[in-house]
């Protein structure tokens, strides 16, 4: 029997009728068409779903779309501003951080509330932060230098240099 | 995958949760943080035909000390655990474990509760609460009990919980004060499950002597196992290398571990030796 779920998606109200068994990824992806979250195993394991619930990064494939009932959802749609692209985005940009970019939108909103627990973490912070989230192009070197120079932006800081870095 | 199709109904008390069981029986099964029961409703490894969402009820996720006891409310997140000041400080060996369950987003909604209840002899809470010796309180309609954790885990996938009982509370004793403890598991990449892992709790008296020895294996049984003959080795002597030695020895020879994709028989014994080793060494050196 479907119910009907109330759904704040990036500052906008929704009222959904849901299916218990639909998944959050597809409420996210199919009713509201928000298709920057991605869907990349069927295990929890990748995070390709992580988008923010209530402020917690999760994996969306492996969460209810009736939990997310009276809840805001955030999903990488929602970073970029009238202003322009969210630091993180601009690390992501600037310093290479992806190549297929599959798995950049969950690094991305994963990366939200690592860097909101932890303004300035340190490089193995920031690889165990990202360890929910599997990358089979870039090797993870170029993420994490993408979250530093997000953090540094975002903590009002000189950004380090992104030439890349020939060893 | 996605599940089969089924009925959901949340909760918001647990007096509520408990009388939805009564009323939907043996095929309802309890939804907490989800992360051990939704991935096998998407593989159709479970179909239970209702689910009952317990994330609603207040007053179930607490970190607190009262009466001689740590107790932990059932639905009280991983990352909660993870963070908490009082349990970084005073009880290290759940730094250790939370820091190694899955991966942090999984840590934002998987309960200690569902780590528990699921029954499960390769998630990594189980073996550390057999070495802090913690008691688990269970309640039903008819009121609450409390489990040692000795008589919780019966096989695989079950506990000591019945049909329509609900896992409310894990209470762990205040140690001796001059107490170390540990937990590391082996796993092939980070966020997998063990291929081998050790929980020690050990305390010592002013004149070196082991008053309290705890040794919890991870998924090398079928179900969560006390390494008992290696505890007795220890209790009542004065631990030296020699004698770590013998009980690492033991706990390889007594555990249960079956050959897969993360190891042969043989290499998760040999694995249960080394981290039983370095686990009590490091209890010993954490003891202050």
């Amino acid at each position: 029997m479907k119910k009907e779920i109330n759904v704040k998606v990036n500052g906008t109200e929704h009222k959904i009728m849901v299916e218990p068994r639909e998944l959050l990824v597809h409420l996210i992806r199919e009713n509201l068409n928000l298709t920057g979250t991605h869907i990349g195993c069927d295990t929890t394991s990748c995070g390709a779903c992580t988008i923010l619930l209530d402020g917690k990064s999760v994996k969306s494939c492996t969460i209810l779309a009736v939990q997310a009932d009276g809840k805001e959802v955030s999903t990488v749609e929602g970073l970029a501003t009238a202003e322009g692209l969210h630091p993180l985005q601009e690390g992501f940009h600037l310093n290479h951080g992806l190549h297929c970019g599959f798995c950049t939108p969950g690094m991305l909103m994963r990366s939200v509330e690592l860097l909101k627990n932890n303004p300035h973490p340190t490089e193995e912070e920031i690889r165990w932060g990202i360890s929910g989230n599997l990358c089979r192009c870039t090797g993870y070197n170029n993420i994490v230098k993408s979250i530093q120079y997000a953090a540094a932006k975002m903590r009002g800081e000189q950004t380090p240099s992104t030439e890349p870095e020939f060893v | 995958m996605i599940p089969e199709t089924f009925e959901y109904s949340k909760a918001s008390t647990v007096n509520e949760a408990l009388q939805m069981m009564k009323d939907y029986g043996d095929e309802a099964k309890i939804l907490a943080g989800g992360h051990s029961l939704i991935p096998m409703m998407k593989l159709r490894f479970a179909s239970p035909s209702h689910l009952i969402d317990i994330n609603g009820i207040k007053g179930l996720a607490y970190i607190k000390e009262e009466d001689s006891y740590l107790k932990i409310g059932a639905l009280t997140r991983e990352a909660e655990l993870e963070h908490s000041k009082l349990i970084q400080n005073s009880y290290p060996i759940f730094k250790d474990v939370t820091k190694l369950i899955a991966d942090p987003q999984v840590r934002n909604m998987g309960t200690i509760g569902g780590n528990l209840a699921h029954g499960d002899a390769a998630n990594d809470h189980p073996a550390v609460m057999i070495a802090i010796r913690a008691e688990i309180e269970i309640t039903g309609l008819k009121g609450n009990r409390i489990v040692p954790i000795d008589e919780f885990f019966f096989g695989f996938y079950m506990t000591a919980i019945q049909e329509g009982e609900l896992l409310t509370e894990i209470r762990i004793p205040t140690p001796h004060p001059r107490t170390g403890s540990a937990y590391h598991k082996i796993e092939r990449k980070v966020g997998d499950y063990a291929t081998a892992g050790v929980a020690v709790q050990i305390s010592l008296d002013e004149n070196g002597i082991c008053r309290y020895a705890g040794i919890g294996l991870t998924n090398v049984n079928t179900k969560p196992m006390r390494a008992t003959r290696s505890e007795e080795l220890l209790l009542g002597q004065e631990i030296n290398q020699a004698l770590i030695d013998q009980a690492a020895q033991l706990a390889s020879e007594d555990c249960n571990p079956s050959s897969d994709l993360r190891g042969s028989e043989d290499f998760k014994r040999y694995l249960v030796g080394v981290l039983v080793k370095r686990m009590i060494n490091k209890s010993i050196e954490r003891i202050k």
